[in-house]
């Protein structure tokens, strides 16, 4: 096993925190994720991140843990968004274009705050690519507590949620509030782009959004089959793109480890590969 | 404009009351009347942009009225009133990962928030609604791979699982070849006897839904007049309605609506009976 696993890395405390928090938030993104691709809310997910962003690099300037600040800032953003959008789906792409704009210059103004100030050294790099080896342990409790309370509000929510995501007037004739339900959902969206954006950072936690999502959507045939599908496939991103972050520190003599989040994204950009090629298949199958 | 009263032997369902809607500041329904008794098959005819949709949509508290009242099941008309519904052009694009029995199953528990999972109940009220639509052959499928008809069939069956006293179907026959148009018909015809909902159906062409409609609400600039087919579809009535000249014609043995003066280019047969 020693050419897969290197040393250390099952006796290596700080590998165990990654890799129970790294499964926790992929499971939430897993189940969230797969409600994103149905509503086609990808843009507003990966809007989120970039507002999650702004809100992690104003949490280091002021020395308050970045989880804190993605989380502010995402259901800030996302509620405003939400408020602002109207049902036509052009608007709500321009209320999402118009805040992702803001935010992403306003990321770059504190980043460029927090990295001339001294005292915030290795924030920017854990805001735009993730700190999954070098969290604190006293926000694992934080990331577990959030992440159990979205997936329970992602849960309670499940069945006007999927109906309107399919027919937003056949819901609203039933006597669902499509509106509230949407502002809701935005919540549990910012919520788990928070989470993802802890571990893998947040340029490419959209990526551990609606990567194994999509994966599992093309090869499950219901809802049910494909949240679990996205689920361990985001849980099997995770954890091997810490295995091989970690091993890639012995790769080269020069012992420069290859970041967490480069290695979560190769592992779902070859999950989400082999889902096309299987859909192909069994297209072909007929 | 009026509307005959309810036959006898019938219980009212809905009762749309001097309704009027303005869209957009122009006046689409004026004055609107009529009474639709349970179990009762009616047919709401009329061309394109005549008001069926916005009619539909003030019975189901979706539209706004800007005078009058809808009262369903004897009180007012709102939102999450036991009404199905059947909107026109729904088409579930082809990667919508949703079973067909999980949809018609969110007829039922769609609007449910709770962790409780789905009951034994509703799981037998969908697998009977499918049975009594011809639908038990594609439960397992995914909506999004089903043909448009084969959608429009599974959006009645999600209509018709929360056991609704009326059924609203905007132009469900639209984009349909007759064999199907008349299976649809046949099949609705079964269901309403079966279920004992009232079924108010939109469509342009009056003919193939003769056989099985009860009484026909005719819908033109803006009002309604309704009866039955006999009654309704009269050079009378309907110039009346119109506002100007129509001929009701037989021809062949069915009876075809012509608007607009003879010799006047824009005439066209309109509505074609029987
Ligand atoms: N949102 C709107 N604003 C303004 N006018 C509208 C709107 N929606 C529909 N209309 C108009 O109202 C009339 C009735 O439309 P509709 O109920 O859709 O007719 P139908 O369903 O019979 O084709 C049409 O003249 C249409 O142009
Ligand atoms: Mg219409």
């Amino acid at each position: 096993m020693h050419w897969l696993v290197e040393p250390g890395f099952w006796s290596n405390p700080v590998v165990g925190t990654a890799l129970v928090l790294g499964a926790v938030v992929a499971v939430v993104s897993g189940a969230v994720g797969v409600v994103v691709v149905v509503r086609g809310q990808s843009f507003a997910g990966h809007a989120l991140t970039d507002v999650a962003m702004a809100g992690g690099a104003g949490a280091s300037l002021v020395g308050a843990a970045p989880l804190v600040g993605f989380l502010l800032a995402g259901v800030l953003g996302g509620g405003s968004m939400e408020a602002a959008g109207t049902e036509r789906v052009r608007d709500r792409d321009v209320a999402t274009g118009v805040v992702l704009g803001a935010a992403a210059g306003l990321t770059a103004l504190l980043l460029y705050f927090v990295s001339s100030s001294s005292s915030a050294t290795g924030s920017t790099q854990s805001v735009l690519f993730g700190s999954v080896f070098t969290v604190s342990p006293s926000v694992v409790p934080l990331g577990v507590a959030v992440a159990a309370g979205t997936l329970a509000a992602l849960f309670v929510v499940r069945r006007p949620l999927l109906l309107s995501s399919l027919n937003p007037e056949l819901a609203a004739a039933r006597g669902v509030r499509p509106r509230a339900i949407g502002l809701a959902f935005v919540v549990v969206l910012a919520a788990s782009v928070a989470l993802s954006a802890l571990v893998i950072g947040a340029i490419l936690s959209t990526a551990l959004l609606v990567g194994p999502a999509s994966a599992a959507l093309r090869v499950a045939r219901g809802l049910g089959g494909a949240t679990l599908g996205a689920i361990a496939a985001g849980v099997a991103a995770v954890e091997l793109g810490i295995l091989a972050s970690y091993d890639s520190f012995y790769w080269s003599s020069a012992h420069r480890s290859v970041p967490v989040s480069a290695c979560v994204v190769g592992v779902i950009l070859v999950e989400v590969a082999l889902s096309a090629l299987w859909s192909r298949a069994r297209a072909r199958r007929g | 404009m009026g509307c005959e009263p309810l036959p006898e032997d019938r219980r009212e369902v809905v009762h749309v009351h001097r309704v009027e809607v303005a869209l957009g500041g122009r006046t689409v329904l004026h004055d609107v009347d009529f009474r639709v008794g349970e179990g009762e098959f009616v047919g709401l005819i009329g061309t394109n942009g005549s008001g069926k949709t916005t009619l539909l949509r003030a019975i189901l508290g979706l539209q706004a009225t800007t005078a009058g009242e809808v009262i369903v099941a004897g009180r007012p008309g709102r939102r999450g009133g036991p009404v199905g519904y059947v909107p026109q052009r729904v088409a579930f694009d082809h990667d919508v990962p949703v079973r067909v029995a999980d949809f018609v199953a969110l007829g039922v528990d769609g609007t449910r928030l709770g962790l409780a999972r789905r009951g034994r109940g509703v799981r037998e009220r969908v697998e009977a609604v499918l049975a009594s639509l011809e639908l038990s052959a594609l439960a397992g499928r995914r909506i999004g791979a089903l043909s448009g008809g084969e959608q429009q069939r599974v959006l009645m069956a999600h209509a018709l699982a929360s056991r609704p006293r009326l059924l609203l179907l905007d132009e469900p026959l639209a984009n349909l070849d007759l064999p199907r148009v008349h299976e649809t018909i046949a099949v609705l015809d079964r269901v309403r006897r079966a279920e004992g909902v009232a079924v108010v159906l939109s469509a342009h062409e009056i003919g193939p839904l003769v056989p099985v409609m009860d009484r026909v609400i005719y819908i033109a600039q803006g009002g309604v007049a309704c009866g039955t087919t006999e009654e309704v579809v009269r050079a009378e009535v309907l110039s009346a309605l119109y506002g100007h000249h129509v001929d009701v014609l037989t021809v062949h043995g069915r009876v075809v609506v012509v608007e607009g003066e003879a010799g006047d280019p824009g005439a066209h047969p309109e509505v074609v009976v029987r």
